[in-house]
């Protein structure tokens, strides 16, 4: 009771503090303090490692590495192939992943009637997305390369990376359905549109910017990754012969170039790679930012 | 007046708790019938099974007969899809799809496999008009339909409903979010729209119902205590609970 | 209990309604009380304390409005409100007929005019009667009473022509009674209203129960 009676007084003293009485909080000023040098520490950890990448990198850009390969025997320098393979690598993981990953998400949050089986495939997937990338390129090695006979190929290197961005796209594709109103599932079938119809109408536009972002951000890992490509893609850096008998052949991505440069200590081609790297996964970002803006249907322009 | 739909007695479970308890209730074409009681009374689960929307809640159980013309909607075999086409369903929050105006009232016609554009342009204008939208909207008809105001939304997705010439229009309280104004819209339209449709509509507010419906079946607790008249349940209703609750006694 | 308010405002109604009933029995005790012992002082006090009657009215009738517009009364409060509406009316007019008797009473100048006219006692004694009856049936919800009640103004119709014809006969005999003899008519004539009000009063009260009025629905 003493306390009660305490508690009102503090409530009638605060009452009678003009508003322009503004109290200095200790704990706020030195939370705010911590939360701006937080920001600033972060910021500038990525603007160091950008500008360094650019500082060493950008010198030593040259239009010659874009549209050459690596030959002792015409004595050139490039990294030409390794672009192409890269572009390679996005398009084939991705023509194996989407229609797996988003056709899974949608069987998961719209057919399947929940209970437990969804739950251990939400379960599976997000242990997926733990397994480290060396991991993958083991199994894609010895499953794809050898089990399957598809030795060091892209498309054993796109199969690998396939599995692992499966979880990344369905996730994504599972986030944005689930933020699709239900209102709209009842409204499309409560005048007789059918499940497959309301989906293909009515869900998948209004999910395709969470859905586009989840495939961007795959294919900013594909971008990035080396660890689950080294055993399974290979290391050859040679020009395509055939359109598509180029993805049964052995051949390095640009991170995976990276490394070898390194390992050979060819840092100033490393830090041209490591440039275009950047610029790669840059533009993704502000892609996957552009795309969910420019295709939200729900945003009235 | 003929009887539009019958429910016989229906009885459903939400697992192992029973929502609805042998309701018999006939639903008269072509006027407006109303349901209301407190929240959790069953109306809106009774106005739901009146075309199958409660197919997709999970544990769901339904036993007893809904007839629509002589043809029970529970049966084997039936289509879903030409049972909401006959049965058409507006929901409580407006809920226009993020698509223009004119491709959200093309819909319904679209699904149904309507694709000629004079002909989709005639359904769009028609049904806009039936629901009195098509002067406010005649010139953005290619707009973002998440643009318009409440009311208007909810306009024209009674609009949407109208689009694939539906027999009943089921009505989930479409003005709980409006206010009063749009309300009162809506209201008129819905009196003007019996003359063609067969109109059921669950609402929370009693003058609503009073105002506009010419039947009215008060639920309570899952049961349907009192249906009748509007006019003689809102003045000499039968039963004590139903006045308890309507008088605002209860409830 | 919800709207505790309203029901507060609909309990006040009723006890307001309660005091006019009184009032305007009493109104009308008195009023006859003035004309059987020619007591001039009483008419005048009953003509003075019609202004508290018409006052009454005004209040409860205000009462009504205002809980119609606020709170839009269905169902059995609707036909509360509404009869008290239309009783009030009623109760009024009695209160402005006695109030008229009284003032006839003191401009008569007749010794015995009570006694007079063979039958004004019975209509006087009947009419209080069934003002009394009345509501008391109201008050007490009793449609049976009621019904009763409203049997009686036949009596009380066929008394009145029996004054007129005793009246006919006494101008006849007697020419110089003859302002006495139209004063008497209009008492009987206010006699046989105040009766036809009770009448009234019965049938609302038959309406508040049931919602028809002569077996015409109303509500």
């Amino acid at each position: 009771m003493a306390n009660n009676s305490g508690d009102k007084e503090l409530v009638r003293s605060a009452n009678m503090r003009s508003i322009y009485d503004k109290k200095r909080r200790v704990s706020d000023t030195i939370l705010n303090g911590l939360i701006h040098l937080s920001t600033g520490f972060a910021l500038t950890i990525v603007l160091v490692i950008l500008g360094y990448i650019a500082f060493r990198g950008v010198p030593e850009l040259d239009f010659g590495y874009f549209i050459n390969q690596t030959s002792i025997l015409k004595n050139t320098v490039g990294i030409l192939p390794n672009i192409i393979n890269t572009l390679y690598m996005i398009v084939l993981t991705l023509l194996i992943a989407v229609p797996i990953g988003v056709g899974g998400a949608i069987y998961l949050n719209e057919y399947a009637d929940g209970g437990r089986f969804v739950d251990l495939v939400s379960f599976t997937t997000e242990v997926l997305s733990g397994i480290p990338s060396i991991v993958y390129g083991l199994f894609g090695y010895l499953f794809f390369g050898i089990f399957m006979g598809l030795s060091y190929s892209i498309l054993t290197g796109a199969l690998t990376l396939a599995i692992m961005v499966l979880p990344l796209i369905s996730r994504n594709t599972q986030v944005a359905l689930d933020n699709v109103p239900n209102s709209y599932r009842e409204a499309a079938l409560g005048i007789g549109s059918t499940k497959w119809y309301m989906i293909r109408t009515v869900l998948l536009p209004s999910a395709i910017p969470g859905i586009l972002t989840g495939i961007i951000l795959a294919m900013g890992r594909v971008v990035a990754e080396s660890a689950a490509l080294i055993f399974t893609a290979g290391a050859v850096a040679k020009l395509p012969s055939s359109f598509f008998g180029h993805i049964t052949t052995s051949g390095a991505t640009l991170t995976i170039q990276l490394y070898f440069e390194m390992a050979k200590g060819n840092f100033d081609i490393a830090f041209v790679i490591a440039v275009v790297l950047m610029v790669i996964v840059l533009t993704l970002n502000f892609l996957a930012r552009w795309i969910s803006m420019r295709f939200d249907v729900n945003r009235i322009k | 007046m003929e009887n539009k739909i019958v429910a016989k007695n229906l009885n459903l479970w939400y697992g192992e708790k029973q929502a609805l308890k042998n309701i018999d209730l006939d639903i008269k074409e072509k006027s407006i019938t109303a349901f209301i009681g407190p929240s959790g009374c069953g109306k809106s689960t009774f106005l739901k099974t009146l075309n199958r929307m409660n197919d997709y809640v999970d544990n769901i159980r339904i036993e007893g007969d809904v007839i629509l013309d002589g043809e029970n909607i529970y049966a084997d075999g039936v289509d879903t899809t030409i049972l909401r086409k006959k049965v058409g369903m507006v929901f409580q929050q407006p809920n226009p799809f993020p698509m223009t105006i004119y491709d959200n009232v093309a819909y319904g016609p679209r699904i149904h496999g309507i694709k000629d554009r004079k002909t989709l342009d005639k359904i769009v204008e028609e049904s806009l008009k039936d629901a009195a939208l098509y002067d406010e909207v005649k010139d953005r008809l290619h707009t973002n339909a998440l643009g318009l105001s409440g009311g208007q939304q909810q306009r024209l997705c009674i609009a949407r409903c109208l689009a694939v010439e539906p027999e009943v229009i089921l009505l989930d309280e479409p003005t709980s979010a409006l206010d009063p104004i749009s309300t009162l819209k809506i209201e008129e339209l819905l009196m003007e729209l019996k003359a063609k449709y067969t109109i059921a509509i669950v609402t929370h507010n009693m003058q609503q119902a009073s105002r506009i419906a010419d039947y009215t079946a008060f639920f309570l607790i899952g049961e349907m205590i009192e249906y009748g008249k509007t006019d003689d349940l809102f003045s000499r209703p039968q039963d004590e609970r139903t006045e308890n609750y309507i008088t605002g006694r209860f409830g | 209990m919800l709207r505790s308010s309203f029901l507060n405002d609909l309990n006040q109604l009723k006890v307001d309604l309660n005091k006019m009933c009184y009032l305007v029995i009493k109104q009308l005790e008195n009023g006859i009380d003035a004309f059987k012992n020619d007591d001039k002082e009483l008419a005048k006090t009953v003509i003075l304390k019609d202004k508290e009657v018409n006052d009454m009215e005004r209040k409860i009738e205000a009462a009504c409005l205002n809980l119609i517009l606020r709170q839009q009364p269905i169902a059995r409060d609707l036909r509360d409100i509404s009869t008290a509406l239309k009783i009030v009316t009623d109760l009024e007019r009695i209160g402005d007929q006695i109030a008229d008797i009284c003032e006839t009473i003191i401009r008569l100048n007749a010794k015995h005019a009570f006694k007079m006219v063979e039958d004004i006692p019975e209509m006087a004694e009947i009419a209080t009667k069934m003002v009394r009856d009345a509501i008391q049936s109201f008050n007490d919800n009793d449609i049976i009473l009621a019904k009763e009640v409203k049997l009686r103004d036949d009596r009380v119709d066929e008394l009145f022509n029996n004054v007129k014809l005793e009246l006919v006969e006494i101008t006849k005999n007697a020419p110089d009674q003859i302002d006495a003899c139209i004063e008497f008519t209009i008492i009987a004539k206010y006699l046989e209203r105040i009766g036809d009000h009770a009448v009234n009063i019965c049938e609302w009260t038959e309406f508040q129960e049931t919602g028809e009025m002569d077996h015409t629905r109303l509500i």
